[in-house]
């Protein structure tokens, strides 16, 4: 089909302005001068050496990948049960139950980052770490229960009730023949957790305690007091490690997953 | 506790200006989402489905790269010796501060959430289906008269998510306005985190945080009732 002129200028427009940024720190990245400078004057791989001898980008990193995978198995296992339990049972005050538990999404993340370090470090006293999980937690609980939601509601639940009639245990049935139905579903939105629990800032800046800081959030401050390329040199890294994922996501269940 | 509070707030103008930054910068961020969203994601819609996945895993991307490296890049650009300003080097042209101003966190906001609205419109325009577009220019519209008449009347409901989704991203991001805004073109959101962790202002944090939230309600309900007036328009 033949596109309007406009139309295409536009859409041409918009893709180069989506990916020029990212390109021109890319380049940089492999670039000798030592501030940010274009067009390239020689190629080094310094800036990727210096990020590994930054101490906190590496323990940032470790603890953001932990955080992310720890939080995002911990609300799966909530939020799993929790979804069947919504789409399967006719509780009283369902629409109440799925309403509070998609509220973080509603509730600005900065928000309730301030309203999470009163109660977790001001009033409780808890640990770093503990608050930490607790906030990420917090943050990917909802598109579990969003994500796997949406795929039980594809499911046919008749098929789990032949599974009854059979003589199949309740738990059993739903770990065989429920599970397995919506494994998709539970990939899509254990991938979505983890990179929004690994990305996240606003929870993490009001969480983090001394010495102890996510991966985005000692970036954040390493950007504040210096201007260098070892910042482009781990956005590569990242980037990297994020086009790795798209591709995993596409081999097993199509991009359009993570746009949920 | 009083309502006294929530008064002072908005009868302080430096409070009042941020307040009033915030909304200008979601307010305008969300139009031009809309400008540059709309035909884009019509293009990426009309593309076969091969090119489809490609265009879309593009523009997903930068969604799924963390705010700070999007800060970064912005930096990146529009710095004192950023790219822009080597490039009007080039041609002896003083350098121009658009750092640390209003213009470039409306530039990183719109960066941050275009591929959103470009993603909501695709989910929306892919399910229009092609005929309608050649049956109206059968019927003598021209390709922009139809698109206006057409296309854009039935995409009505994903405009209406994207601006929700826009403008509450806009409200209250917070890495963008902190990086690329400075102390001087303070949101909202970078101004409760000074309030709060900076000068431990209880009070005005939580009286920030507050105004936000209801902020926040009041544009999703008002928007998603606007829809339904015109979804019941369009049934008629």
């Amino acid at each position: 089909m033949k596109k309007g002129g406009f139309i295409t200028i536009v859409a041409v427009l918009v893709f180069v302005f989506l990916m020029f940024p990212l390109v021109i720190i890319a380049c940089t990245a492999f670039n000798t001068a030592p501030t940010i400078s274009f067009p390239i004057q020689g190629f080094t791989l310094d800036w990727f050496k210096n990020v590994f001898a930054t101490e906190s980008f590496i323990d940032g990193f470790k603890l953001s990948f932990t955080l992310a995978i720890v939080a995002t198995l911990l609300a799966l296992l909530v939020g799993v049960p929790a979804a069947y339990a919504l789409s399967r049972f006719s509780i009283k005050g369902k629409k109440f139950l799925k309403n509070y538990f998609l509220s973080p999404t509603i509730i600005p993340g900065i928000v309730l980052g301030y309203a999470l370090y009163q109660f977790i470090v001001l009033t409780l006293k808890m640990g770093v770490i503990e608050g930490l999980l607790i906030g990420h937690f917090m943050v990917v609980l909802p598109y579990i229960i969003r994500v796997v939601g949406s795929s039980l509601e594809q499911f046919d639940f008749s098929i789990e009730e032949m599974a009854w009639t059979l003589g199949c245990p309740k738990i059993k049935a739903f770990f065989k023949v429920v599970l397995p139905n919506i494994s998709s579903g539970i990939v899509a939105s254990f991938m979505l957790a983890f990179i929004n629990s690994f990305n996240n800032i606003p929870i993490s800046m009001f969480l983090s305690g001394p010495g102890v800081r996510t991966l985005p959030t000692a970036l954040m401050n390493y950007i504040e007091y210096f201007y260098d390329p070892t910042v482009s040199a781990i956005s590569v890294l990242l980037m990297i490690g994020t086009i790795l994922i798209m591709v995993l996501v596409e081999k097993t269940l199509g991009i359009g997953a993570l746009t949920k | 506790m009083s309502l006294g509070r929530y008064l002072s707030f908005f009868s302080d103008t430096y409070y009042l200006n941020i307040f009033v930054r915030t909304i200008r910068v979601s307010l305008i961020c969300t139009l031009v989402c809309m400008i540059l969203g709309i035909p884009t994601a019509y293009f990426i819609s009309r593309t076969s489905k091969k090119v489809r996945g490609v265009l879309m895993a593009i523009a997903i991307f930068p969604m799924l790269t963390n705010s700070v490296i999007r800060a970064f890049a912005w930096i990146n650009v529009l710095g004192k010796n950023g790219i822009i300003n080597q490039i009007l080097g080039i041609f002896n042209i003083e350098p121009v501060s658009m750092l640390y101003t209003e213009f470039s966190v409306l530039i990183g906001t719109i960066y941050l959430f275009l591929p959103l609205m470009i993603i909501t419109l695709v989910g929306v325009m892919e399910n229009i289906d092609n005929d309608m577009m050649e049956a109206a220019e059968s019927l003598g519209a021209n390709r922009i008269v139809a698109f206006f008449k057409v296309i854009l009347p039935m995409s009505v409901p994903g405009i209406i998510t994207g601006s929700v989704l826009v403008f509450t991203g806009a409200l209250t991001a917070y890495t963008t306005p902190q990086l690329l805004g400075g102390p001087s073109n303070m949101l909202m959101s970078t101004l409760i985190y000074q309030r709060a962790m900076t000068l431990n202002d209880w009070t005005s944090a939580s009286v920030i945080a507050l105004i936000m939230i209801v902020t926040t309600l009041i544009v999703m309900k008002g928007l998603n009732y606007v829809a339904s007036k015109l979804d019941k328009r369009g049934l008629e």
